[in-house]
């Protein structure tokens, strides 16, 4: 499936003979080699779900969060390059001020998500900047529901009820996609963004890793939060305890 | 052993000598540890206020159980006021910036000049004439008062503002600042009895 753009693939500003931008799906590349994230749009919330690979025993395990907070209102995950998203974040956020500053209120997902995704697509076009190396999910809760968005290197964005990004996106999308988002409530969705995240880690090719989860929905009153940690802990139990009832004869499965 | 904070404001936006606006605040609660309260203009106070709010936003989301004490938004106050001074465009106002902060009180003032100075008791306008020395001759007699008669003091001072200062409402709110949060009370007016009135010739 690897395809070589030799001579094609110097700077985003050349195309190839069929039409491609190899620069571009270089940086898609570093995004599906990064570690799994989730997101779930319920009836009235959005769940978003990370799988932190522990790197070292050394790193405290709190820092380097990869859910940041861009508005009250609104959640941030990303995979690929965690630097150049951080730099997204920085953006984003001060987009929310400015719009704030304004138009008097919180802004909305959808102008968020557009100016995120313009702002991603413009080191899409020149030969001195490189694309952004991570795609972007956002999820917030307003006054007319919950909203979740995914923005990818080439700044194109959808709409999703639910979306994976990272090395086990395929497994984490086929399990998504057994599920009917929107009848489930946030709490719902903890367990099943906690059951999906540890039935689609990798034990042979990967450490541990730690769930990192947030929601943002009714249960917060529309403020974008991390998940309690005593809920994480609690949904994990359960994924384990039901993993091992059901592991009997199974052995790891080949990715 | 608890330390609060206690003060109050009128609830009057003036138009000159017009009373334009009479239920409006001039407080603002930054955080769980700190109140502002604002004297001049009212334009220049909500400017203020949206910086100080989208400041607190920004440093909320960060999650990092950081929040501003009251000296640093003393602080920074002082510096944004001083700074427009320098630039002959000052925001027209005297604030007072008072909380609490690990288990010590804070009690500020700063103005349109970026003249800034701590105290234990602080007023603005007519109350730095009227107001202020009941307030430091209170303080002296009883430094460690609760913050009910704090509340009463403060209420005496007002009453003594709406009698004299002719431009002045009798409506009020009072703020408090405890190691526990910050209260903002109901908006309250003074009760004033002009019975004197009567030993006055020509007065009815």
């Amino acid at each position: 499936m690897s395809s070589i753009g030799t001579g094609y693939d110097l700077s985003a500003s050349q195309f190839s003979p069929d039409g491609r931008v190899f620069q571009v799906e270089y940086a898609q590349k570093a995004v599906d080699n990064s570690s799994t994230a989730i997101a779930v749009k319920g009836k009235d919330g959005v769940v978003i779900g990370v799988e932190k690979l522990v790197m070292s025993k050394l790193h405290e395990s709190t820092s380097n969060r990869r859910i940041l907070n861009i508005d009250r209102h609104i959640g941030m995950t990303m995979a690929g390059l965690l630097a150049d998203a951080r730099q997204i974040a920085s953006t984003a956020k001060e987009e929310c001020s400015s719009y704030r500053s304004l138009f008097g209120g919180p802004i909305p997902l959808k102008y968020l998500t557009d100016r995120v995704s313009m702002f991603m697509h413009a080191y899409t076009l020149y030969s001195v900047y490189r694309p952004f190396g991570c795609s972007i999910i956002l999820g917030s809760y307003e006054a007319d529901g919950p909203y979740l968005y995914m923005v990818e290197p080439s700044g194109v964005s959808w709409g999703y009820h639910a979306c994976a990004i990272g090395k086990a996106r395929l497994a984490a999308k086929t399990e998504l996609e057994k599920l009917k988002p929107q009848e489930l409530t946030c709490q719902e969705l903890v367990k099943e963004v906690a059951n999906i995240l540890h039935i689609v880690h990798d034990e042979v090719k990967d450490k541990e890793f730690v769930l990192e989860m947030s929601w943002v929905g009714e249960v917060t009153g529309g403020k974008h939060e991390f998940v309690p940690e005593e809920m994480v802990a609690d949904a994990e139990r359960q994924v384990k305890a039901a993993m091992e009832e059901s592991s009997g004869s199974e052995d790891e499965e080949d990715l | 052993m608890s330390m609060s904070q206690c003060w109050c404001v009128g609830l009057v936006g003036s138009y000159g000598s017009l009373a334009r606006f009479r239920s409006i605040s001039r407080l603002l609660r930054v955080n769980d540890e700190t109140v502002i309260a604002a004297s001049g203009d009212y334009a220049d106070f909500q400017f203020v206020k949206e910086l100080i709010e989208q400041k607190v936003l920004d440093d909320e989301l960060l999650v990092d159980s950081h929040s501003y004490s009251p000296s640093s938004v003393f602080s920074w106050l002082t510096r944004v006021l001083y700074y427009r001074r320098t630039r002959m465009n000052p925001l027209w106002n005297t604030y007072l910036v008072a909380g609490v902060h690990e288990g010590e009180s804070f009690l500020g003032q700063v103005d349109l000049l970026g003249v800034a100075y701590e105290s234990p008791t602080l007023a603005t306008g007519y109350g730095a004439y009227m107001a202020q020395p009941l307030l430091r001759d209170a303080y002296e007699k009883n430094p460690a008062m609760s913050g009910d008669e704090a509340k009463t003091l403060l209420e005496s001072c007002l009453r003594v503002l709406f009698y004299r200062d002719a431009r002045s409402l009798n409506k009020f709110e009072i703020a408090t600042v405890t190691p526990d949060g910050v209260t903002i009370d109901q908006p309250r007016a003074v009760e004033t009895s002009w019975d004197i009135g009567k030993m006055v010739k020509g007065y009815d």
